[in-house]
């Protein structure tokens, strides 16, 4: 009998099917990969393991066991740990704090420092370098990820699910966070490991399982597979990246910022003399990971942030002190945020509401103060055509929709207003391969009719495939610029890491 | 007056103000709970109401003010998992529970309070707690009428500031409850009910926001009147931003409001010529000053104010 | 979809306030007396007297307007809780303005007291708007505390620099006859303030719903940060939105003194800023239901008054129903569906299934 099984799960939610009669066995002291496509259910899936969801029907065997988690408590006590690919840590606690933080009994005294000497051992066992007394909003993402997994350690799970672990470290972190969790397999703990990148599961897996929509297509020992065949089956057919020929060289320079300083939210520097030149009808991509300035970066240009210093040109016209309504329709700035939820879009409105959310103020779509909802409904109509949004009308509020819908009407939104200058960010987070595609091809069309755009993903196989140059951030600043193509992988990874060019001999 | 008034003046003053500061205090104690566990309790006003309710009525009913403190802290607490149940049970936004929580208990307290004690409401007097002068301390100039020569509620208040804050940062149960208020999903992740320490934090919450109003009866005026609380539970609100969401802080920033309203008490009797509501304001009007002063960097626990659905992201 | 949603939610709030009746007579009979006769009392007084309708309609029109100052702010996510304080506001500047305006006619006189009236509301509302908007303090707190500030103004002015010479009580001298308003009812108190009312609710519901300005206050309430994305002043909506509902309880204020009292006393509103939050929760924030839930409330207080005499009931019992009537409606606003069901599971952490977000993002 293997160590950990679970057996025909399903959850639903209301009528949506997100996993149907999943079925998985994994022997103990190996690591399984489990494969899919962004929404193909493998968070699902893993959530449920961990007691986050509850599945709507099937059963989980631990060790020939029968369980049943109703929280993650209960997950816990049965030795499963899950890291998850937002961490979930107290960012105001110390690290301490939040390994030792729900262990032991309500009224035992804290003793953190017995706590942070065991920790210690811990983390040096595993080569899981921590500052313990540190609070973790101190910390780089890294080191949050490697307090995460000893504080999963630290309660004894002997079953670690690790959640697109390697989507915020830098290529050459990856490498040795890789070597980690193989010492973790090799001594004794089973993982499971959730992610859609081929070289990851053919690097660590003993074994994949691919998922697609909410069901398991394939298991494969990772000695009888290659990276072809997954590709094929996790997403079902193959695939193509997408090209189109550019049809004019760039134009003249449209976007010129020279030397933008900007603060994080903790008054870190967020930017630092940051300049750059996007052309007419040119994409400049901007590869890094997450949290390295990108989004002061795209927030600046777009007036929702004011610089501490430096200045922005559209076209002739300085706009450094312009605010957010001048730079959209008077340097017909246009803007794909990275928050979809929270800025793109207002969730609780309906769709057609959300095209006119930059607009609504104005004419055609209101006159003398007064709404046309007519206009409104119409162009909701004719947009969702064109952009392909699919859902049963335009009043529905676009809560209900899919990723992939809701940054279709972003997107629509933000091209139909003809900008000159469109700046997107993580344009293709979370989305299916489908919405990709169309999300890219809508970019190119907008490029090729001479729009200037800043391509801005922490999914560097993204920026690489639309992007005409490569700007490559870190810690505020632009490391290094290359053209798709003609640098490697590594270099880049060098480069999204902070190492200039001549360090890394 | 002179310009230096005379130091009896001034142990008065600090007497009652150390008095008046004692139910703000107990409510700031308790507000500072609520909110370090991730929910604003603007209920604190109606919760003191209603244990001062309750003072007087297990006083008024049993004799013996030790069963009326009783009786208004368990009040106090029932009233604090009402509001539990209202905004973490059934996720109802925590400022119109809190509302609502207060228009409750200012309606039920007038009504059983006038079924209970007669006309008008305000009829029965009830006996209370005497003040415990503590031997030798009690004569010290300046400060020995104001901290060692009060009713027994006064004394417990930094004992029980003491204890909270020793819970907080020095045992699991108040990792705990700190955890849930700055990231409930890190908390309920590493295996903490995060539901059930809310619960219990309102209910305890509750319960010193009605020791408050006991002690308004039993140590101050010993009788219950409609909507005696008077705002102070509006007060302790500030006094915990002020106090930086740590109970030592609330407690100290509490003691500063109960000053200025001992202060206006002693004004109006200096100054009978001047109507005396203007300085009724007093302590109101340092609360707001205080807050817009203070305010900058104050930061509160991360996930107060938000509905804690682990499957919602 | 949406009208059939709000429906149920009237008939939820219709739900939850006949069950607080039925808690109320559970209260009545505990003192002894007989609820059918109480409550028949009541609504007989209340509506199907002359003089108690009257009564009724005066102890409506700040009530209504008090919860339309609740609603304004509420569209663009602030809560102001202030409404009493705003009232004391409106009233002073109303009657300062009725007694040093020199001798007008009427039809300019009303305005211009009431334009006065409106101004102090919306300055003393729009103070916790810029606290708010500029430095993040929580308006709840500054609502409450400025509140307790208006009514010791107003207190302070009555019985000092405005006192009528010879007054027994702190209040002001009476206004002139022609700041005072027409009455809707002869014979009565009840006076054309309601119209005011009436009239206000139409034009906000009018506002939220068909204007470019609804929608503006609507995006910032829900999501302040896409409504900077889409060219919004946040801080400026806060403010405006703050200090409108500032000048509908000001106008509350001012027309109980130009309409009712025709002078200025201590403590001359009884509350009606905090029925008008209670209003505002009946009427779910809904301006096309405020008149409903405002004349509910005002109803009870007025047939309050004759539950005494005839039924043998402190009137007081009002106040407890509409605390019940207030817990019970914010219960219900949460509540979808199955009540005994959703109170056991709020033990539990479940998901409320109407505010998932669609279920497809929520995989990996």
């Amino acid at each position: 009998m293997s160590y950990l099984v679970l057996d025909r799960i399903s959850k639903r939610f209301g009528g949506f099917s997100a996993l149907s009669n999943i079925s998985l066995s994994v022997e103990r002291g190996t690591a399984r990969a489990v494969l899919g496509e962004n929404g193909a259910g493998k968070t699902t899936l893993m959530n449920v393991l961990f007691g986050l969801y509850r599945p709507t029907e099937g059963s989980i065997q631990i060790d020939g066991k029968a369980v049943s988690f109703r929280s993650p408590a209960d997950a816990i006590i049965n030795g499963v740990g899950m890291i998850h690919q937002h961490m979930h840590l107290a960012e105001a606690l110390t690290v301490t704090e939040n390994i030792v933080l729900g262990l032991g009994g309500l009224h035992s005294p804290l003793n953190l420092r017995r706590h942070s000497a065991k920790i210690a051992a811990l983390s040096e066992r595993y080569g899981l370098a921590v500052e313990p007394d540190q609070p973790v909003w101190k910390l780089p993402i890294g080191m949050r990820q490697r307090v995460e997994i000893l504080k999963m350690l630290y309660r004894g799970a002997k079953i670690l699910v690790l959640d697109e672990p390697t989507s915020v470290l830098a290529p050459n972190e990856i490498d040795s966070f890789l070597e980690r969790v193989k010492a973790l397999r090799d001594d004794g703990t089973t993982i499971l490991f959730v992610t859609h990148k081929l070289d990851e599961v053919m690097r660590i897996a003993d074994a994949v399982s691919v998922m697609r929509h909410g069901q398991l297509v394939a298991e494969r020992d990772i000695g009888h597979t290659d990276v072809r065949q997954l590709s094929r089956l996790m997403v079902g057919r193959d695939v193509e990246p997408v090209r189109i020929p550019r049809l004019a060289a760039p134009g003249d320079p449209v976007l010129e910022c020279v030397d933008l300083v900007a603060r994080g939210e903790r008054g870190l520097t967020a930017l630092d003399r940051v300049s750059l030149t996007i052309r007419q009808g040119e994409i400049l991509g901007v590869a890094g990971i997450d949290g390295n300035g990108q989004s002061e970066l795209a927030e600046i240009i777009c007036g929702l942030r004011k610089p501490e210093s430096g200045s922005i040109r559209a076209g002739a016209a300085e706009i450094t002190g312009l605010g957010v309504s001048a730079r959209m329709r008077g340097s017909r700035i246009g803007f794909v945020p990275e928050d979809r939820h929270g800025t793109g879009l207002v969730l609780d409105h309906s769709i057609a509401t959300n095209f006119v959310l930059r607009s609504f103020r104005r004419r055609p779509v209101s006159r003398l103060g007064l709404i046309n909802a007519r206009f409104i409904a119409e162009q909701a109509r004719r947009m969702m055509k064109r952009y392909d949004v699919r859902s049963r009308s335009p009043a529905q509020p676009a809560r209900e929709l899919s990723g992939g819908n809701q940054q279709k009407i972003i997107l629509a939104r933000e091209i139909e207003a003809g900008p000159e200058i469109l700046i997107v960010m993580q344009a293709t987070k979370g989305l299916d391969v489908g919405a990709i595609e169309f999300v890219q091809r809508k970019i190119l069309e907008a490029r090729d009719r001479g729009v200037a755009v800043l391509y801005i993903s922490t999914e560097l196989e993204h920026v690489a495939e639309v992007a005409d140059r490569i700007a490559v951030m870190h810690r505020g600043r632009f490391t290094g610029e290359v053209l798709p193509g003609q640098a490697t992988a590594e270099h880049i990874g060098l480069l999204m890491s902070g190492l200039s060019v001549g360090e890394q001999r | 007056m002179s310009f230096l008034p005379d130091i009896s003046l001034i142990a008065v003053l600090l007497a009652s103000g150390v008095r008046l500061a004692t139910p703000i205090g107990f409510a700031a104690l308790g507000g500072v709970l609520a909110e370090r566990s991730g929910v604003y309790n603007v209920g604190l006003e109606g919760m003191m109401l209603w244990g001062a309710f309750g003072a007087a009525a297990g006083t008024y009913l049993t004799g013996s003010p030790v069963a009326g403190l009783v009786a208004g802290v368990l009040l106090g607490a029932v009233a604090g998992l009402l509001l539990a149940l209202l905004c973490v049970g059934l996720a109802v936004n925590q400022l119109v529970a809190g509302i609502a929580i207060n228009l409750l208990c200012a309606g039920l307290t007038a009504f059983l309070a006038r079924a209970l004690f007669g006309l008008a409401g305000g009829g029965t007097a009830v006996s209370g707690f005497a003040s415990l002068p503590v031997p030798y301390l009690s004569g010290l100039p300046l400060i020995g009428t104001a901290l060692f020569n009060q009713d027994p509620l006064v004394y417990m208040l930094p004992v029980l500031v003491a204890v909270v804050t020793i819970c907080l940062y020095r045992t699991q149960a108040g990792l705990r409850l700190r955890a849930a208020g700055e990231s409930p999903r890190a908390a309920d992740s590493a295996g903490v009910n995060v539901t059930a320490v809310r619960y219990v934090s309102l209910a305890l919450s509750g319960a010193f926001a009605a020791a408050g109003g006991c002690h308004l009866v039993l140590c101050q005026v010993y009788i219950f009147s409609e909507g005696m609380s008077a705002g102070k539970g509006f007060i302790a609100l500030a006094a915990i931003i002020l106090g930086r969401w740590h109970p030592v802080g609330a407690v100290v920033a509490a003691l500063f409001f109960g000053l200025c309203d001992a202060l206006q008490l002693q004004l109006q009797f200096s100054n009978p010529l001047v109507p005396y509501q203007i300085f009724l304001i007093l302590p109101f009007a340092a609360s707001l000053v205080a807050l817009v002063w203070f305010n900058k960097g104050a930061r509160q626990p991360a996930a107060t104010g938000m509905v804690f659905d682990r499957e919602a992201r | 979809m949406t009208r059939l949603r709000d429906a149920l939610v009237g008939l939820r709030v219709v739900m939850a306030v006949a069950v607080a009746l039925g808690l109320g007579s559970l209260l009545i009979l505990v003192t002894g007396a007989d609820p059918v006769k109480a409550y028949a009392a009541l609504v007989h007084e209340a509506l199907f007297d002359y003089w108690g309708l009257s009564n009724t309609i005066v102890k409506t029109s700040p009530i209504l307007l008090a919860s339309l100052a609740v609603m304004v702010p509420l569209r663009a996510g602030v809560y102001n809780i202030g409404g009493e304080g705003q009232i004391y506001m409106g009233g002073l500047f109303g009657t300062l303005a009725s007694l040093h305006l020199p001798a007008l006619p009427s039809m300019i006189a009303i305005p211009s007291a009431l334009l006065c009236a409106m101004l102090g509301g919306a300055l003393w509302a729009g103070i916790a708007g810029l606290l708010k908007a500029w430095r993040g303090i929580n308006e709840v707190i500054v609502t409450l505390l400025m509140n307790y500030i208006a009514i010791h103004v107003v207190s302070f002015a009555v019985s000092g620099p405005m006192i009528a010479s010879g007054a027994p009580y702190p209040y002001s001298d009476e206004i002139p006859e022609q700041y005072r308003l027409p009455l809707l009812m002869p014979q009565t108190d009840a006076h054309i303030g309601i119209i005011f009312g009436l009239v206000a609710a139409g034009m906000i519901a009018f506002i939220f719903a068909r204007t470019a300005t609804g929608l503006s206050l609507d995006i910032v309430g829900k999501s302040p940060r896409a409504a900077r994305y889409a060219g919004l002043n946040v801080k400026a909506h806060i403010v405006a939105s703050m200090a409108s509902g500032g000048m509908l309880a000001g106008l509350a204020g001012g027309i109980e003194v130009l309409g009712l009292k025709y002078r200025l006393f201590h403590l001359f509103s009884p509350g009606y800023g905090f029925d008008g939050v209670v209003a505002a929760f009946i009427a779910n924030a809904n301006p096309a239901f405020a008149p409903l839930s405002a004349l509910f409330l005002g109803a009870l207080k007025s047939g309050a008054s004759v539950m005494q005499r005839a039924a043998g009931v402190e009137g007081t019992v009002v106040d407890a129903i509409v605390g019940l009537v207030v817990i019970l409606v914010a219960g219900s606003l949460a509540w979808k569906g199955d009540l005994l069901g959703g109170l056991i599971e709020g033990f539990r952490l479940k998901p409320t299934s109407a505010d998932q977000v669609n279920p497809t993002e929520r995989q990996s």
